[in-house]
Parts: C-alpha cells; sequence; structure tokens
C-alpha cells in the first residue's frame, strides 16, 4: 500500500518544476507546457485524495480542471500566434511593452 | 508490486517534467511533457481512476499536445542560443529552497478521515465511469454547464484573436 503522502509529494515536486519552468524559460511555448505540468499535478492531487478518502469528488473536479486546461491551451496558443504575427518572437524578455 | 509500479511511474514523471522544462527544442518539450502525460495516465489506473486515465490520454496527449504540435509547426521557431530567462538564478534557489521545506512537511500528513461513501470495492461495483457520471449529473450538473459555457467562450476567442484583420486594424489605427 502507496502512502497518500508519497503522492502528495510526488505532485509538489512536479508543480514546482512547473513553476521554475514559468520563471526561467525564455520561449512562450515552454512556459505554457510548465503551466500545463503545474495543472496535471494538481489532478494528480485530486485523484490521489479521491482514491484514500473515498470519494469521487475529486475526480469530478479533475474532468473540470481538464475543460480549463483546454480552454486555455486554445486561448494561450491563439495569443502566441497573434504575439508572433505581429512582433516576429516568442521570447517574453523582448515582450515588454506593458512594463513601465 | 504496485509499489514497484509507483517508483517507475514517478520516476519517468519527475525526469520527463525536468525534461520538459529543461530541453532547447520546442518538439523535444512537448514529447516529453507526452511521456510525462502517459505516465500519469498510469498513475491514475494505480488509483483506480480509469475513467480518468483514458480522457487523460484522448484530451491531454491526443487533443492538447497535438495542438501545441501543430502551432509549433506554423510558427517554425528558431532556437535561439540563450534560452533562459536572466532570472533563472533566483528561480531555481527558491523554489528549490522551497520544494525542500514542503516535501518535509509533507512526510508525515495526517489527511483527513475516509468518507467510506465510494470505496474501491464500492466503485469496482458500479463502475467508474457510471459513479463519476452519476455524481456530475446530480450535484454538479450547473458546474458542468458552466465548464461548457468555458470552453464556448475560449473557442470564441481563439478565433477572434487568431482571425487576421480582426484585431490587427485597430492596433495599426
Amino acid at each position: 500500500m502507496i502512502p497518500l503522502s508519497s503522492y502528495v509529494i510526488l505532485s509538489a515536486v512536479l508543480f514546482f518544476i512547473g513553476v521554475v519552468g514559468v520563471l526561467m524559460r525564455r520561449s512562450i511555448i515552454v512556459v505554457l507546457l510548465s503551466i500545463e505540468l503545474m495543472l496535471n499535478a494538481v489532478n494528480i492531487n485530486f485523484v490521489a485524495f479521491s482514491h484514500y478518502l473515498e470519494s469521487i469528488t475529486g475526480q469530478v473536479f479533475v474532468f473540470f480542471t481538464l475543460t480549463v486546461a483546454a480552454a486555455e491551451v486554445a486561448v494561450g496558443l491563439a495569443l502566441l500566434i497573434a504575439i508572433y504575427r505581429n512582433r516576429q518572437t516568442v521570447n517574453v524578455e523582448e515582450l515588454d511593452m506593458m512594463k513601465w | 508490486m504496485i509499489e514497484a509500479l509507483f517508483i517507475y511511474l514517478a520516476t519517468v514523471c519527475v525526469i520527463c517534467a525536468v525534461l520538459t522544462v529543461s530541453l532547447r527544442q520546442p518538439v523535444y518539450n512537448v514529447l516529453a511533457l507526452l511521456t510525462m502525460f502517459f505516465h500519469v495516465a498510469g498513475l491514475y489506473v494505480l488509483l483506480n481512476a480509469e475513467f480518468l486515465a483514458v480522457v487523460q490520454i484522448i484530451v491531454y496527449a491526443g487533443a492538447i499536445l497535438v495542438l501545441y504540435l501543430f502551432v509549433l509547426m506554423l510558427l517554425n521557431v528558431r532556437t535561439q542560443s540563450r534560452h533562459l530567462h536572466r532570472q533563472w538564478p533566483f528561480a531555481v534557489l527558491i523554489l528549490g529552497s522551497v520544494t525542500a521545506m514542503l516535501v518535509g512537511a509533507l512526510q508525515d500528513g495526517t489527511w483527513g478521515v475516509a468518507s467510506g461513501e465510494y470505496t474501491a470495492a464500492a466503485i469496482q461495483e458500479i463502475g467508474n465511469t457510471q459513479a463519476i457520471g452519476l455524481r456530475l449529473y446530480t450535484d454538479y450538473l450547473l458546474p458542468f454547464e458552466v465548464a461548457s459555457l468555458v470552453l464556448l467562450v475560449a473557442m470564441i476567442g481563439a478565433i477572434v484573436l487568431t482571425k487576421k484583420g480582426l484585431i490587427d486594424d485597430h492596433i495599426k489605427e
């Protein structure tokens, strides 16, 4: 029997790898991929708690997370295409139009 | 047996996650993430969530990552010599310490009491998909409808954002 804490620790590690990816990469594509990674880490938590606390609600919420992830990818990639069309770059360091 | 399987799946997940954020070529990043998604689906199977394991493969691996690959091929982004943001040492340092702290804190937690409502045997009896569907279409009917609205808004948003001449003209004016 695997303890619940191993799933929670795995999920925490994956989540922070995702946060590091968002903070340290220059390409928007990899930043979006890292956000996907973080959403997956959260999903692992949901399913693990659902299994160990014997309630199906966690799995229902993973379903909603999936919906939001799909919507996020669609809008995110549309923004990426729009930015690339206007600025010819996907580098977050160069996209500082709104910086004061 | 299950422990060995869990260790294998968890190790591959972490390795693929690290590769996803560290490789230079965007296509390799996407493929590393794809491998990770398959192994996360394996974790779901270990946790008796077969429906979500299949949905994970169909939606994440089948739809979302294919969308990424399409966009990568449309954009034809060249790899840059310097692929890390200039703040990366701080990011690794701070988040590494936070993760170490969190892992230490999570090691021996008590996580609440099992409700006993949906035990593994109970779910097996009615079926995982049926159990989720029953909950989804009774208690969570309104969130379910709102989720469909979110998808509709995202669809319209994506079309408006990528359509040529719809936003570009306003910027130039």
